[in-house]
C-alpha cells in the first residue's frame, strides 16, 4: 500500500450497553480509494463506520476509547468540534432520508448551515452536485418540488448530492444500495467508482459482488474484530485467514 | 373447523356491537345537544353579552363566555407550546443517549397527564395568591397552561419519536448542530404539532375545574389580562342550575356553541395537517 492513510484507527474499542462491540481495532484507510467493510450481520461493520463521523456519540450507553485520526487529527479529542469533523464526511445511509424540504433546499441545506448565503453561489453549487450525481437532467425543471416526490433511487442520489455539497473529503456508505432496485444500484456503484478520484470512500456492504465491483480494498470484520485487510482481489480470491475463506466461499463457488 | 368459525363470528359480533355503542353514544350526545339547544339558539346568543336579568330569562347572550373561552384555551395553548416544544426537543435530541434521564422526565409528564384538572386549578390558585393576582384571564390562562403542558409534551414526544433516527443523523452528518437538526425534525413533525394544538385546545376549552377559582366569572368581555373572564363550560354550569326553563334551554344552546367551536378548530387543524404533510417520508 503506497497510499498514505486518510483515516487511521488506533487501539479502538467500543462498548454499547456493556457489550464489547468493537475489539481493539487498528486500521489505516487508504486515501482516495474505495474501501469496503464486509462481514456477517451484527459483526460491528456499521458501528465501525459510524465511529468515523462520531454519529456513534448519540447511541444510548456507549463507551468509546482509542483514537481515530482523520488527516492526522484525533476526532475523539475532547477539544475537537464535532460539526467540523462531520463536515469532512458525507454519509449515505441504507435508505434515503431526504430532509422535509424541496429538492433545491436539500442540496443547499449543508452549504447554508455552513454560512453560504449568496443565492448565485448556492445555485451554482446545487447544479454542480446534482450534475455530479447525474440527477440534474431529471430534476432541473422541478427544483422546488418536494424531495419526497422523487423515486427512491433518485432520492438516494439526492442524498449523495446533499452530502457532496458540504465539500467533504470522505464519503461513508452504510449499505447504501440495499433499498434500491438493480438499475439504481448500478448508478450509485458507478458514482462511487467515479467519485474516488476526489474522495476517500468507505462502504459497508453485505453484497460481496458489489464489494468486488467497486472497492480497491476490503476489510473483513467478524465478531467485532478485524480479521483481514487487503486489496480486493487478494481478500476475496486468496484470503490469508481461515475465517475469511469461510465467509467468502459462497461468493467464489 | 366449526369451533374456529364460531370463534370468528363471536368476536366479529362483539366488535360490531362495541362500535355501535360508541358511535351510537356519540350521536346521542350530539343529538341531545342539538334538539335541546337549537330551539333556544339565536343570533343574540353569540353576539350579545348577558343583559340584566339574563339568568332569570331576560335577553342577552353568552358572547362573554365564548370570547373568554377562546382567550383562555388559545392563550394556554400558545403558552403551553412555547414551553413544551423545547422540552420535547430536549428529551429527544439532547439527552437521548442517557435513557434513564429521558425516561424519568417522560414518567414525570405521564404522572402530570393523569392529575385531575381541579388539582391544577388549586395549584394555579396558589400561584395567583403568591403573586397577588386576582381571579382573572391571566389566572385562568396560567391554570389551563399547567393543564395542557403534559398533553402537549407527551403528544410532541410521541410524534418526534415516530421520526426515523436516520433523518436526524442525516442532518448531523452534514455538520448540523443539534439545534439545527432539531429544526429539521420540527419541520418534519409540523402536522403532528397541529394535532398537539388540537388536543390541547380541545382539553383547555372544555375544562371547568381548572378555571373555577382562577378565571373568575364576568358578564363582560375581558379587555385586559387582569379582568375576570367567563368561560363556556362555567356558563353552561350556571345556566343549567337555574330553575327557569328558558335559561336551562340556553345552557344547551351554549353547549351547542362549545361543540361547534371545537368542531371548527378540529376542521381547521385537519386542513393544516394536510397542508403541511407534503414532505412526509
Amino acid at each position: 500500500m503506497t497510499n498514505t492513510p486518510h483515516i487511521s484507527v488506533q487501539d479502538f474499542n467500543v462498548y454499547i450497553e456493556n457489550q464489547h462491540i468493537l475489539k481493539n481495532i487498528n486500521i489505516n484507510i487508504p486515501n482516495k480509494s474505495v474501501t469496503s467493510i464486509i462481514g456477517p450481520s451484527g459483526c460491528g461493520k456499521t458501528t465501525l463506520l459510524k465511529s468515523f463521523n462520531r454519529l456513534l456519540d448519540n447511541t444510548a450507553n456507549v463507551k468509546i476509547d482509542g483514537k481515530v485520526l482523520v488527516d492526522g487529527e484525533n476526532i475523539y479529542d475532547p477539544n475537537v468540534e464535532v460539526t467540523h469533523i462531520r463536515k469532512k464526511m458525507g454519509l449515505l445511509s441504507q435508505r434515503p432520508y431526504p430532509l422535509p424540504m424541496s429538492i433545491y433546499d436539500n442540496v443547499a441545506y449543508g452549504p447554508r448551515i455552513h454560512g453560504i448565503r449568496n443565492k448565485s453561489e448556492l445555485d451554482e453549487l446545487v447544479e454542480l452536485q446534482l450534475k455530479a450525481t447525474g440527477l440534474w437532467n431529471e430534476v432541473k425543471d422541478r427544483l422546488n418540488a418536494s424531495a419526497t416526490r422523487l423515486s427512491i433511487g433518485q432520492q438516494q442520489r439526492l442524498c449523495l448530492a446533499r452530502g457532496l455539497a458540504v465539500e467533504p473529503e470522505i464519503i461513508l456508505g452504510d449499505e447504501s444500495t440495499s433499498a434500491l432496485d438493480p438499475v439504481s444500484t448500478h448508478i450509485i456503484e458507478d458514482l462511487f467508482i467515479n467519485l474516488k478520484q476526489k474522495y476517500t470512500i468507505v462502504l459497508v456492504t453485505h453484497i460481496l459482488r458489489q464489494a468486488r465491483r467497486v472497492s480497491d480494498y476490503i476489510i473483513f470484520v467478524y465478531m467485532g474484530k478485524i480479521i483481514e485487510f487487503g486489496p480486493t482481489e487478494e481478500v476475496l480470491l486468496n484470503p490469508k485467514e481461515e475465517l475469511t475463506r469461510e465467509y467468502v466461499k459462497g461468493f467464489i463457488s | 373447523m366449526i369451533k374456529r368459525k364460531i370463534e370468528e363470528l363471536f368476536f366479529k359480533v362483539l366488535m360490531i356491537l362495541a362500535t355501535i355503542i360508541v358511535t351510537g353514544s356519540f350521536f346521542l350526545i350530539v343529538g341531545t345537544i342539538f334538539s335541546k339547544g337549537v330551539p333556544y339558539m339565536n343570533l343574540d346568543m353569540i353576539t350579545k353579552i348577558p343583559g340584566g336579568g339574563f339568568y332569570i330569562g331576560k335577553e342577552g347572550g353568552v358572547l362573554n363566555a365564548i370570547i373568554g373561552s377562546l382567550y383562555i384555551a388559545g392563550g394556554a395553548t400558545i403558552l403551553g407550546l412555547i414551553i413544551s416544544i423545547p422540552v420535547a426537543i430536549y428529551i429527544n435530541m439532547y439527552i437521548d443517549g442517557k435513557k434513564f434521564k429521558s425516561n424519568l422526565i417522560r414518567l414525570a409528564f405521564d404522572v402530570l397527564f393523569g392529575i385531575p384538572s381541579i388539582v391544577y386549578g388549586a395549584f394555579g390558585f396558589l400561584i395567583m395568591v403568591y403573586f397577588g393576582i386576582r381571579a382573572s384571564l391571566l389566572g385562568g390562562i396560567i391554570a389551563v397552561t399547567l393543564l395542557v403542558i403534559p398533553i402537549l409534551v407527551r403528544t410532541l414526544d410521541e410524534v418526534i419519536r415516530t421520526v426515523p433516527g436516520e433523518l436526524r443523523d442525516a442532518a448531523l452528518s452534514l455538520g448540523a448542530t443539534r439545534w439545527e437538526a432539531a429544526k429539521v425534525i420540527l419541520r418534519q413533525i409540523r402536522p403532528g404539532i397541529f394535532t398537539a394544538i388540537l388536543l390541547s385546545f380541545g382539553r383547555g376549552i372544555g375544562d371547568v375545574a381548572s378555571v373555577l377559582f382562577t378565571a373568575g366569572f364576568s358578564d363582560n368581555i375581558p379587555t385586559s389580562l387582569h379582568e375576570p373572564a367567563a368561560t363556556l363550560p362555567l356558563a353552561i354550569f350556571f345556566q343549567l342550575g337555574s330553575p327557569v326553563e328558558e335559561v336551562q334551554g340556553r345552557a344547551y344552546a351554549s353547549a351547542l356553541i362549545l361543540t361547534i367551536v371545537v368542531l371548527i378548530i378540529t376542521v381547521l387543524a385537519e386542513l393544516l395537517i394536510k397542508k403541511f404533510s407534503k414532505h412526509k417520508i
